[in-house]
């Protein structure tokens, strides 16, 4: 990927994430994270009112990331990413991540893009920014 | 419900927690890139790891009592806050370099800023917390800014 080769409305390829049990638990071993809303049911449901296990914010910022890391292959950087959890997501959800170029400066090769992670309801779960530097002519 | 951001809450703008040093295995990327499902094949074997790799380098590691019932670590760097109900928040990050097996990596928390907005729902608490992560030679390797929201 060269920074020649993308242009505004350039459209990343959009990926889907989906979450188990099992790989929420990893995610959550792997942080150290014992909040209860990540592993206990009754405890999710009952005493939080959440509809299932809450997903981590972390990883869905995380899902934001590969988006953007996929597109770039290895001759990009990713030198900044903002973004924010706006919507709760479950384990087992199909969530869908995409981005668009939204600005190019050849002269820095670097570009800026939006990125969000939506569910299937077309809920906006997580909106990202992201800034990116691509490799010029060689 | 009423809720004021007081001088000692305020005062606590510009604390600093001790810096933290710790190094990175393959082991430990590995098993960040894998639960997060990444699918490129440098991260799965933890030749460098994944973006957002640091944030589970420095979590918090606390003992069982120091645990509320929830699960949830007290973030020993906040004041007692007079709302508790925590909402989604965001995160900013910069990237100066790729974080490899063997690096010696120490991070260092600051409460940067606590303000409070009045919304319909009444009032909500903003405060912000900067961690620097640095090499064992003092170059930036992340920043990174999170901000969240207590009701």
């Amino acid at each position: 990927m060269q920074i020649s080769e993308i242009k505004e409305g350039t459209v990343l390829p959009a990926r889907e994430f989906t979450c188990d049990n099992v790989q929420l638990f990893l995610y959550n071993a792997v942080l150290f994270n014992a909040h209860r809303i990540h592993f206990d049911y009754p405890y999710a449901t009952e005493v939080e009112g959440y509809p299932n296990l809450v997903l981590a914010g972390p990883l869905i910022g995380d899902w934001l990331h590969q988006c953007v890391d996929a597109w770039l292959g290895n001759d990009g950087q990713l030198l900044a990413m903002e973004y924010s959890n706006r919507h709760a997501a479950y384990v087992d959800e199909v969530l869908t991540g995409s981005g668009e170029v939204t600005s190019v400066n050849a002269a820095e090769r670097t570009a800026e893009i939006e990125l969000c992670i939506k569910n299937a309801k077309g809920d906006v779960v997580a909106p990202g920014k992201a800034t990116v530097r691509l490799a010029g002519c060689s | 419900m009423t809720a004021e951001l007081s001088p000692e809450i305020l005062s606590a703008i510009g604390c600093q927690s001790v810096p933290r040093t710790e190094v990175v295995t393959r082991r430990d990327i590995r098993k960040y890139a894998i639960a997060t499902n990444q699918t490129e094949r440098k991260y799965l074997n933890g030749d460098v790891a994944p973006s957002m790799f640091h944030l589970a380098l420095f979590w918090d590691v606390v003992e069982l009592d120091k645990l509320l019932p929830d699960g949830v670590s007290v973030d020993t760097l906040l004041p007692k806050f007079p709302l508790t109900q925590a909402m989604a928040g965001g995160l900013e990050l910069k990237y100066f370099q790729p974080i490899h097996p063997g690096d010696v990596l120490t991070a260092t928390r600051t409460l940067v800023d606590i303000y409070m907005k009045h919304g319909s729902k009444g009032p909500i608490i903003f405060y912000e917390v900067i961690m620097e992560v640095k090499d064992d030679q003092g170059k930036d390797v992340v920043w990174e800014k999170t901000t969240r929201l207590l009701r």
